[in-house]
């Protein structure tokens, strides 16, 4: 019911003389994040074919340990962050009705940001790494990150404080957790130690066991946080808008938000079961990932849902039907997490190739689909557009990233499971069957498979930035 | 309860308390017991802090992302304690900042790769890792062997090192491009004693990359994959034992 009357209000609110957003910065947000995505893209090809061909490594600078970080960061950071940016900044305005605060800072974190990218991604190639997955920049940047992050968290709060709506929309409570949390997480983890402030090189404060717990609380939830709950602020937004339809529950929503934020923290210890962490944590670990799979189904179910009655658009809009099947992976991609989080099954993939292939599920499948979706909806809006250059182009992408999407996790489902089955293999005397270098071998033809899934992605990708530039090319204007 | 979330919902700093606090539960209890409990980290002999030159090496071990292929972290599974040797014990990482443990093995578990290769099959196998392995994936790192070790402010990498909690004295700070120098068989004849001293007499004296006259990342990097896992004194360790 009152999700009904929100959306109601905001459309008519946006019929209504609209208060003048602050649009240039969200175009900025939104041709960096396809700029980033295709970096990415382009760069997990690379190190797909450097996996498959290992000639493809040329020392010192473009080596696969150089190079990994390099496209984890610019599809996560650049790629998500900068998709992250675009949707909230916009999201934050039209549903608050007001403009965003802080014109200047706004730019401020739109250029910072950036900076932040560049002076991580140089340090990769350059061997200035603090080596700690998915937090890999030295100090100086993650200082530089921090400014940018509290200018970012100040504009998002002022633009809240000055909304001319009574509520809050659900969206933003997403996208609100996700900054702050983010912020706590960064600090956190991030405290280290220079050598000296003229050097590059720093040392994290904590180490070993507690090191081990701190950064995969920290890294699970940048999945849970950076990844989930801000791509499901663009779910709550976008799906409804471009569905034309209220979202589902709003109670469901509220249930969804709080229990999500709530267990996502625990979960962190199942990337480390049976190591030298201790058994209780682990144990919390396990039983909250498990947990964690009824608010995510929950999300799903509300977003999915928002749909019903209008489940023909589906046949129709192709823009819908990227953020419909990104929910689809989510589904399924938070499934197949709590699954992987039980120690019994973790023991078999854990380090294997199964790992890859679920973090690329919800990457590809879900973060990136979203992503396009609202990518989709918001250029021809941004720019005065009636509507994209071309839907059929769109069709063409999304049917290219799927099936680019199912050989990358058939493959790597394949490979890892293989791979965990091989190593603990035993021969019919009680001796290990294989030794380490054959369960190498035997990954070669999925590596290669799993490189013409991310040549297929990168593919509709670029169809994507076609698109895109004859949309914002085209002369034609809302009448 | 709908009507009570209404207040969240239209106070932008109250919402930002409450997720706050949300989020901070579950973080404080599996973190702060860590710091706290004695059975954190079981008590083994042998564990020292590294060496600067196996520093030097670990600097590098880290600058080429070794940690993304190979894991430093056995765990407790049968087949991993035959493949690896005995499960890793959480204090022989207590030095590592950060953790190497990884998460994923496109190459071997290291964790207990010490004395398992001699200097000059790292050696090749590092320059030219099809050499002795023809179906490995893994990169050349043969600029490696050309480049000096990054050894003239070692000292303050161990200052750093000494304020996030590791335990380098004074004298291993002054002391430490000599004994640097010391371990890769590159320094004045009577520098090694201090080195074993200060470090233990297991401390391995060798020029690992075979090339006298300087020391390479080679020779750094060697050093640390030499003492991997060999720290710890596995004979006397008992786990049902509590000291």
């Amino acid at each position: 019911m009152l999700a009904t009357y929100l959306l109601g209000k905001i459309k008519m609110i946006e019929a209504l003389s609209a208060p003048q957003y602050n649009d240039e910065i969200i175009k900025k947000f939104t041709i960096a994040s396809v700029f980033w995505a295709i970096v990415g893209f382009l760069a997990g090809v690379f190190i797909a074919l450097q996996m498959a061909f290992p000639d493809l490594n040329f020392e010192p600078y473009l080596t696969f340990g150089r190079l990994r970080p390099l496209h984890t960061s610019a599809v996560i950071f650049a790629f998500g962050g900068n998709v992250l940016f675009a949707t909230s900044y916009f999201v934050v305005q039209r549903t608050c009705r007001t403009r965003l605060w802080g014109g200047g800072l706004a730019n401020f974190t739109f250029w910072g940001y950036q900076a932040f990218i560049v002076m991580a991604a140089l340090g990769y190639v350059f061997g200035v790494t603090q080596g700690k997955e998915y937090a890999e920049p030295e100090w100086y940047a993650d200082l530089w990150l921090v400014l940018v992050w509290v200018s970012y968290l100040l504009v998002f709060l002022m633009t809240l404080a000055k909304r001319q709506e009574p509520h809050i929309y659900v969206a933003n409570w997403f996208f609100l957790a996700f900054i702050v949390t983010v912020a706590v997480l960064h600090l956190v983890n991030g405290l280290s130690v220079p050598v000296s402030l003229t050097s590059l090189k720093s040392y994290p404060l904590w180490s070993g066991v507690q090191n081990a717990m701190i950064q995969w609380w920290y890294g699970h939830n940048a999945v849970g946080f950076f990844l989930t709950a801000g791509f499901l602020g663009i779910m709550y937004y976008f799906v409804p808008k471009r569905a034309n339809r209220p979202v589902y529950s709003y109670r469901l929503s509220i249930l969804h938000f709080w229990s999500l934020i709530f267990l996502y923290i625990w979960a962190g210890p199942h990337h480390l079961h049976y190591t030298s962490l201790p058994d209780w944590a682990q144990t919390l670990g396990m039983t909250f990932s498990i947990i964690l799979w009824m608010p995510s189904w929950g999300g799903m179910i509300n977003g999915l849902m928002t749909l019903s009655g209008a489940w023909h658009k589906l046949r129709e809009d192709p823009v819908l039907k990227f953020m419909i099947v990104s929910l689809a992976f989510y589904g399924m991609v938070t499934f197949e997490g709590p699954l992987m989080a039980i120690k019994e099954v973790n023991a078999l993939s854990h380090y294997t190739e199964w790992t890859i292939g679920h973090v690329h599920s919800g990457a590809l499948g879900w973060v990136a689909f979203i992503s396009f979706g609202a990518i989709y909806y918001l250029v021809p809006k941004l720019w005065g557009k009636e509507e994209l250059y071309s839907l059929k182009l769109v069709n063409l992408h999304l049917w290219i990233a799927t099936i680019g999407i199912v050989f990358y996790i058939a493959a790597m489902w394949v490979a890892g499971i293989m791979q965990g089955l091989m190593w603990r293999s035993y021969d019919s005397l009680g001796f290990l069957e294989y030794s380490f270098v054959e369960t190498v071998m035997a990954m070669h033809p999925f590596y290669i498979i799993r490189a013409l899934g991310g040549v297929l992605f990168l593919g509709g990708a670029l169809i994507m930035v076609f698109n895109i530039y004859k949309t914002i090319k085209t002369d034609e204007r809302i009448a | 309860m709908l009507e009570k979330h209404k207040k969240l919902e239209k106070n932008s700093i109250l919402l930002l308390i409450f997720i706050i606090i949300t989020i901070s539960i579950g973080g404080l209890i599996e973190i702060v017991p860590l710091f706290r409990l004695e059975t954190t980290i079981e008590p083994v002999k042998g564990i020292r802090p590294y060496t600067p030159l196996e520093l030097a090496g670990q600097d590098v071990y880290i600058r080429e992302g070794c940690y993304g292929c190979h894991s430093q972290q056995i765990r407790a599974l049968r087949d991993e304690v035959e493949r690896y040797g005995h499960y890793s014990l959480a204090a022989e990482s207590m030095y590592d900042h950060p953790f190497q443990w990884g998460s994923k093995r496109t190459g071997p578990d290291l964790a207990r790769v010490g004395g398992k290769y001699s200097d000059s099959w790292h050696v090749q196998h590092m320059i030219n890792p099809q050499e002795y392995v023809p179906e490995s994936i893994m990169p050349s790192y043969s600029h490696m062997a050309t480049s000096k070790a990054s050894l003239d402010d070692i000292g303050s990498h161990l200052e750093a090192l000494r304020v996030t909690g590791v335990p380098y004295t004074d004298s291993m700070i002054e002391n430490a491009y000599t004994d640097a120098m010391a371990q890769a068989n590159e320094g004045e004849a009577n520098t090694k004693d201090g080195l074993l001293k200060r470090y233990g007499k297991n401390t391995i004296v060798r020029d690992f990359d075979g090339k006298a006259g300087f020391v390479s990342e080679l020779d750094a990097i060697i050093s640390y994959l030499q003492v991997l896992g060999t720290m710890a004194d596995l004979k006397d360790y008992n786990p049902d034992v509590v000291e």
